[in-house]
């Protein structure tokens, strides 16, 4: 077949609604968007078990650290399956692992925020998955068949992680005044970083267009953004919080809230490395994986010898 | 309420240091029995979960934070009995988080900071391989929760204790590197080993009931595993020396204290909230 004929197959599946599977041509801008995207997720995944483990020996009931516990080995599972998704793509783990490691690759810049009291959990499996799903569910049906399968299961989990963290707020927001004021400092320190997750406004994101016509995206960054504060608003008031926004608004034309803006130039610079817990996040990953250097050995030096004593037998 | 929970811990101490004068009732010695099965699942999951997100490659760190889930989720049901046999009012968690460093049971093994993988997995494959042949007797205890929580923990401990040995296998049989670390941990680690299987009053009047379990039997058959795998992970198994010794009095390692100003440090800074 010729290159455009291969062209032609691509584009027929996509206007077909149908599968893109690893072993179909496709071409090669389309497998470094989602080479880039699903090892963003899974890095995102990996990353985001840091602020959610600090808290795992200090849950404060023996149910909140089972939960927690279980929370935190999800997101480990959902980094697996990314990952493997990547590699159907033709690329390694200790490749994807290395991008990661040289913080040439990114992850969701949310997990460079700190988790200071136990009302972040709450905060972060109640507005950061939330956020999560929002951006995630349409990825169900995206165009890659790999990305869509792990997604179907990613979104079933993520959703019971919100509905964790929503408990967790519920109790601290009906629980002592104490416990009410750490729920509103967590909503405060949270809202507007949960906000940027969806990305830059339409005007400046740059790989809007494309994601979009490969139906690896569906919806927009700001129409993403919108509906969040549509679904979040009235959740912050069942829990008798305050959204840190003065400008909040129903707005009745647009059938939405008006909002400010999240700070861009924050954004950007988080992004870029100056957040409260980059430096750290980097350092224990790599802290772990060159500490787990020997571990890796032994185990291949074990299998290398097993397999000699069975070739030999 | 914690005025109420203080008094109680007070009591408790001075009830430990009378009690080599009054002979413990079946009730008394049940509930010590049953927080020694809490403690030692629930100081074990505490140190295992500190590896949560900093595991040696993601599977591992998959597999480590399940078994530290696993028995959690047993340290609560023991310590949910517990609560129901005192009889107090205090909960599974009041048992948990309100208790001083002198009012756990935990073997001494199980507080031992994680060290390095190896360090964890010998220590892991060790209580595992307790924890199977002590589940599979108190799985026929005549105290009917204890042998449920036993009969559920035995499929779980099957598979933490193929997992661990393999490790250790992978460890003695690896590299130099891998071996070194491996019979340090061993070696280290062997004195604390003793404790598992002593026995007190408590033991003497639950036995005599057939509720618990006599750890002699568990011993020997402890000795052989360990031996076996020990043999073929290539690592020398210590002697039988000296044999550190505390836990069944309720006396620990320094180790103890830090554990639970961590873990104990919420609900106690806000002893009226529920969580």
């Amino acid at each position: 077949m010729e290159l455009t004929q291969f062209e032609d197959v691509f584009e027929g599946k996509l206007a077909k609604n149908e599968m893109v599977e690893p072993k179909d041509w496709m071409p090669d801008n389309y497998r470094k968007h989602l080479i880039r995207q699903i090892s963003q997720h899974a890095h995102s995944e990996i990353v985001g078990m840091l602020p959610e483990g600090n808290w795992i020996t200090r849950a404060p009931s023996l149910r909140a650290k089972v939960v927690l516990l279980a929370k935190v080995q999800d997101e480990g599972g959902h980094g697996l399956y990314l990952y493997t998704a990547a590699e159907t793509l033709g690329i390694s783990r200790d490749e994807l692992l290395n991008n990661l490691h040289t913080g040439k690759a990114k992850y969701s810049s949310i997990f460079n925020y700190p988790t200071l009291t136990w009302a972040d959990i709450g905060a972060v499996g109640w507005l950061v998955d939330g956020a999560a799903i929002m951006n995630q569910v349409m990825l169900q049906r995206t165009s890659y068949g790999p990305y869509a399968r792990a997604m179907v299961r990613i979104c079933k989990e993520e959703s019971f992680h919100q509905r964790q963290g929503f408990e967790i707020m519920t109790h601290l927001s009906f629980g002592t005044a104490d416990q009410k004021a750490m729920a509103q400092d967590a909503l405060n320190r949270w809202w507007y970083p949960t906000m940027m997750m969806f990305g830059p406004p339409d005007s400046e994101s740059p790989n809007s267009e494309n994601a979009i016509k490969w139906r690896i995206k569906r919806e927009t960054n700001d129409q993403l953004r919108q509906k969040f504060v549509n679904q979040t608003v009235p959740q912050v008031e069942y829990l008798g919080l305050t959204v840190p926004d003065a400008n909040l608004k129903w707005n009745e034309d647009k059938k939405g809230y008006d909002y400010s803006e999240p700070n861009w130039v924050e954004f950007k610079s988080v992004i870029s490395g100056n957040g409260p817990c980059n430096k750290q996040r980097l350092l224990a990953r790599n802290k772990a994986h060159d500490e787990g250097a020997w571990v890796r050995e032994a185990a291949q030096a074990f299998a290398k010898k097993r397999k000699e004593i069975y070739e030999a037998a | 309420m914690l005025k109420q929970v203080q008094h109680d811990n007070i009591k408790s101490v001075k009830s430990a240091i009378s009690a080599g004068h009054k002979k413990m009732t079946i009730q008394e010695a049940l509930f010590q029995y049953t927080l020694r099965l809490g403690d030692t699942n629930l100081i074990l999951s505490q140190r295992i979960s500190e590896w949560t997100g900093h595991g040696p490659f993601l599977e591992e760190d998959l597999a480590l934070t399940n078994i530290a889930l696993d028995i959690t989720g047993a340290a609560k049901s023991f310590l949910e009995y517990a609560a129901g046999i005192e009889n107090k009012g205090r909960s599974a968690d009041d048992l948990a988080y309100f208790r001083n460093d002198r009012q756990f049971y935990n073997a001494q093994i199980t507080e031992l900071p994680n060290g390095d993988y190896a360090r964890t997995i010998v220590r892991q494959a060790m209580i595992d391989c307790f924890d199977f042949y002590f589940y599979t007797e108190l799985a026929k205890s005549k105290d009917e929760t204890l042998a449920g929580i036993a009969q559920k923990s035995i499929k779980e401990v099957t598979y933490h204790l193929r997992h661990t040995s393999s490790w250790v296998e992978r460890f003695g049989d690896g590299t130099e590197e891998s071996h070194n670390k491996a019979q340090t941990a061993v070696n280290e680690l062997w004195q604390y080993t003793g404790e598992l299987f002593e026995m007190n009053e408590v033991d003497e009047i639950l036995i005599k009931e057939g509720i618990a379990i006599d750890l002699n039997g568990v011993k020997t058959k402890w000795g052989n595993h360990m031996a076996g795998l020990l043999e073929k992970s290539t690592l020398i198994k210590p002697e039988n020396g000296y044999m550190q010794t505390g836990s069944r009095k309720a006396i620990h390692t320094e180790h103890l204290a830090f554990i639970l100003a961590e873990m104990q440090a919420l609900p106690r800074m806000y002893p009226d909230a529920k969580w």
